[in-house]
């Protein structure tokens, strides 16, 4: 019998092709690690640059010409109004949209077609979104710089991103369910109202969770809009103008003097503590519920 | 031979029947079905009588699931369903356009082949059905679980626990409540998709005494494709195979004097 | 506060005492289905239909709006200067805007950006999806996925105050603003969009796949590299594709670090401006209704809104095609 196959060859290569293996390991292993490290040199830099800073007075103050009076209270209100609009907006639209494409629309080629824009719409830079809000809210519903004109523009940013979780969401209750449902004789709404929705609820709130932080963390659609820098007086109702937390961080990254680009980190902070405490409620609901089903 | 003849009398469960004049629940006059191009049940015709257990038997994707669904028109979720003829319940064509389907689910329960409780307190799962169809006092609903709970021969497993996570039962108490909560509504009509498909013999063995035991109120349709379970329990049986009805007759007769080659070959494990 | 507490028992205590007076559920059921309307049957999916439709008029909003704006750009500025013109100089009287400057701005950073994310995403991709055991993917893939979570305004800070004045060390004549080190920020900030798809699409590729290659003798290396890439090239592709796309449409770390000077060339180390940077400075300034200035915004913005549509509907083909072939 001939033998194809050199066994000597065989085995004398297998040493350098397990050794190869595990040089490539370790590359990716070390590729892996960096993108851990520049998050953790990240952190740690923005945390000694601007804890320091942070304390109480920091907080409560109105922004100021003088880096050691200055605070992110403006700022840290105006985001809270803008969440104000852009919570319940989003939501009720986010998850509205959800529903009639996952239970109601039939599978024609309009729901192709408003999934496909859905999808087209979540890659639209949220800078164009600015320019949309400028000239849709600002200056054709004459709504200017106020907190309504934020929001809805950053309604529209994120609703994409809603309402993509809420599909997914929806999609998940599994059939048997609705089954039961209309075999009592419960209409399509019923059994959405009551069935489909409650069981869905924790997954869509984890997607609105981390849609929302997208909301709070953006700053290029308000910079377009003109919300202001600088402001000392927080809103009293939605038409007032406001400004939010990442414009105050970057009013301060701007300046050249190196005690307000430690504000700005200190601004940081808080900006990164708010979303962290957000993404860990959301971490928190999809742990505690997903274990039910 | 001798083997049907032994299935069929060493059933100690099933009650000779005797009468003969029933009313009739369900007439289906020349019933086609098509999903799509697939022409999944052919010319049905069948009469289900009062307070009877009806079994439908046949080998897998003979129609018979089809069937049972079509009764209580949960077979119009499949989108591209097309049906022809009639199906007559308590004299009314459900697919007259003015039958709102609704009313008819409400009047006709359905449990299903998988436990399917909804992911809330036992207490809800039954009090759901009540509770979409308007009735809200507390006092009323309490005494509605009860009774169902009974009724499905569970209430002694869960008196305790009512408001725990209906998940929290095993597959054969989740199928015992389902049956409850079917109860709940007060139906007219049970069908029942081979309901004891996902479950273990002795979980099935109390689903079997239930189903004789609800027979006294309600009329049961039950799709199985355990033939010793249709000659336990019911007492008329229909024969499905590929959509067509091949035979349908007392229980007894079928399995101990089938009429058809095809039905003996199928209760004689020659196919399916 | 006693009698009110007395007055609750009394109520609780009635309320859970059970009238036993028989009913029929069935007649209940019955005399409610008459009375019901069903107003929410009828109503709700027209409701939610229109919800489902603000996605489009959004489309559409966005459309109408740069399209009319730069209508009327066009009407001051010819559009060969737009496309062919070398410099984009809008304050000088008449002002300058060829759009190339701008396009090459963009491009530098977007290219550098790429240069980090692709290698250190794919190889993070791999080690997740082919060596990481499945505890270690679980807590590393969501870690990861922070950093496209971070807001912009961060990296932007980041870049300014750190990565430039770091970079500086090795690079002396590295200007404050620069090309470099937004570029680089930007390609850690689109790192996880590569890593996150391209894993998935490695771990679609079927299990039994591996197991043929290993059971041969191949390492784990050999069966990833002949293996599972060729079979998840497309989905990698769309995923470098769609990280491309959030480089080319990202705005702070450019608009903080990248300086506003738009000019033409491979220049990295001097300052230079993106489509991002421009509308962001202009929107800033007290660009007057109207002007030219003011519909140049919407003219870029067109341009950026066409490039990144453009991409993300390549992504989304390449991504169809591979869900078709397992």
């Amino acid at each position: 019998m001939v033998r194809l196959i050199d066994q000597n060859k065989v085995t004398k290569n297998i040493q350098p092709r397990i050794f190869r293996n595990s040089i490539y390991k370790y590359f990716f292993l070390a590729a892996t690690t960096l993108c851990l490290l520049i998050l953790a040199v990240l952190f740690i830099r923005v945390l000694r640059q601007g804890l320091p800073h942070l304390d109480w007075q920091f907080l409560t103050s109105t922004p100021s010409r003088k880096p050691e009076e200055a605070g992110v209270y403006t700022a840290f209100i105006g985001t809270v109004w803008m969440m104000a609009v852009v919570i319940p907006v989003t939501f009720v639209l986010g998850v509205g949209a959800a529903i009639y494409l996952e239970e109601y629309a039939k599978k024609t080629k309009f729901t192709t077609f408003i999934e496909t824009n859905i999808s087209n719409l979540a890659g639209v830079p949220s800078v164009v979104y600015g320019l949309l809000g400028l000239t849709l809210f600002a200056r054709a519903f004459a709504l200017g710089q106020s907190v309504l004109a934020a929001g809805l523009t950053m309604s529209l940013l994120v609703l994409p991103v809603i309402i993509v979780a809420a599909q997914e969401a929806i999609r998940s209750v599994p059939n048997e369910l609705r089954e039961a449902s209309y075999g009592m004789g419960a209409t399509k709404w019923t059994t959405i109202y009551k069935v489909v929705l409650p069981t869905a609820i924790p997954s869509i709130l984890t997607g609105a969770i981390l849609a929302i932080s997208r909301a709070i963390g953006e700053t290029a659609p308000l910079v377009v809009l003109g919300i202001p820098l600088f402001l000392i007086q927080t809103p009293s109702t939605f038409f007032d103008s406001f400004t939010a937390l990442p414009m105050q961080i970057y009013n301060w990254t701007g300046r050249p003097q190196a005690e307000f680009q430690e504000i700005a980190a200190a601004g940081i902070i808080v900006l990164l503590v708010l979303l962290i405490v957000l993404n860990s409620i959301a971490v928190f609901i999809r742990n505690k519920f997903s274990k039910k089903l | 031979m001798t083997t049907i003849v032994e299935i069929a009398s060493g059933t100690s469960l099933r009650e000779k029947k005797t009468e003969v004049n029933k009313d009739l629940v369900y007439k289906t006059k020349d019933l086609n079905l098509w999903y799509g191009e697939n022409h999944a049940l052919k010319n049905i015709n069948l009469d289900i009588a009062e307070n009877e257990v009806t079994a439908i038997i046949g080998p897998s994707g003979c129609g018979k699931s089809t069937y049972i669904k079509t009764l209580n028109r949960m077979v119009e979720l499949v989108p591209s369903v097309r049906t022809s003829g009639e199906i007559l319940y308590r004299k009314r064509n459900i697919f007259d356009k003015n039958y709102r389907v609704e009313e008819l689910r409400t009047r006709v329960g359905m449990v299903f082949q998988k436990p399917n409780p909804f992911p809330k307190s036992i207490y809800d799962n039954i009090a759901y059905g009540p509770r979409i169809h308007g009735i809200k006092d507390k006092n009323i609903l309490d005494q509605i679980v009860e009774k169902s709970l009974r009724g499905a021969a569970i209430w002694d497993e869960v008196k305790d626990r009512l408001k725990e996570n209906a998940y929290g039962l095993s597959g054969g108490q989740q199928q015992r409540l389902c049956i409850a909560r079917c109860l709940a509504i007060e139906p007219d009509v049970i069908l029942m998709d081979e309901p004891t498909s996902a479950l273990d013999p002795i979980s099935t063995l109390k689903v079997e005494e239930l189903v004789q035991e609800l027979k006294k109120e309600y009329s049961i349709i039950i799709v199985t494709h355990n033939m010793q379970q249709a000659a336990r329990i019911s007492d008329k049986t229909a024969f499905f195979l590929n959509g067509e009805v091949i035979e349908f007759d007392e229980t007894d007769r079928i399995f101990s004097n089938p009429r058809d080659k095809r039905t003996e070959d199928y209760i004689t494990g020659r196919f399916g | 506060m006693l009698l009110i507490l007395s007055w609750m028992k009394g109520v609780f205590s009635l309320s859970s005492q059970h009238n036993t007076v028989p009913f029929s559920v069935k007649e209940m059921i019955a005399k409610k289905q008459k009375q019901q309307k069903n107003i929410g049957e009828k109503v709700m999916p027209w409701i939610l239909l229109l919800t489902a439709i603000i996605s489009i008029l959004t489309t559409l909003g966005i459309l109408f709006t740069l399209i009319t704006e730069t209508f009327h750009f066009f009407g001051d500025v010819p559009f060969k200067e737009f496309f062919s013109g070398t410099t984009w100089y809008p304050f000088s009287d008449p002002g300058q805007y060829g759009i190339l400057p701008l396009i090459s701005g963009t491009l530098r950073i977007t290219f550098i950006a790429i240069i980090v994310a692709v290698p250190i995403g794919l190889a993070a991709a791999i080690y997740l999806s082919e060596y990481a055991t499945d505890r270690v993917r679980r807590i590393v893939k969501p870690i990861l996925e922070v950093l496209a979570g971070i807001p912009t305004i961060v990296y932007g800070f980041f870049a300014l105050t750190f990565v430039t004045p770091l970079l500086q060390n090795f690079i002396p004549n590295l200007e404050i603003f620069n090309a470099l080190s937004p570029g680089i920020l930007i390609g850690i900030m689109i790192t996880p969009t590569i890593t996150s798809l391209s894993d998935d699409a490695m771990n679609a590729v079927p299990k039994a796949i591996r197991e043929g290659a290993l059971a041969m003798g191949a390492t784990k290396w050999e069966v990833t590299w002949k293996v599972v890439l060729p079979a998840a090239v497309s989905g990698i592709v769309a995923s470098i594709v769609l990280a491309f796309s959030r480089a080319v449409g990202e705005t702070m770390i450019t608009s903080i670090a990248g300086g506003s000077t738009p000019n033409l060339g491979l220049d990295v180390t001097s300052s230079v401006q993106t489509m991002t940077a421009y509308i962001v400075q202009i929107a800033q300034g007290d660009a007057g209704y109207g002007t030219t200035i003011y519909y140049s915004i919407y003219a870029v913005g067109f341009m950026l809104f066409l490039f990144t549509l453009i991409m993300n509907l390549v992504a989304q083909w390449i991504r169809r095609r591979v869900r078709e072939e397992y």
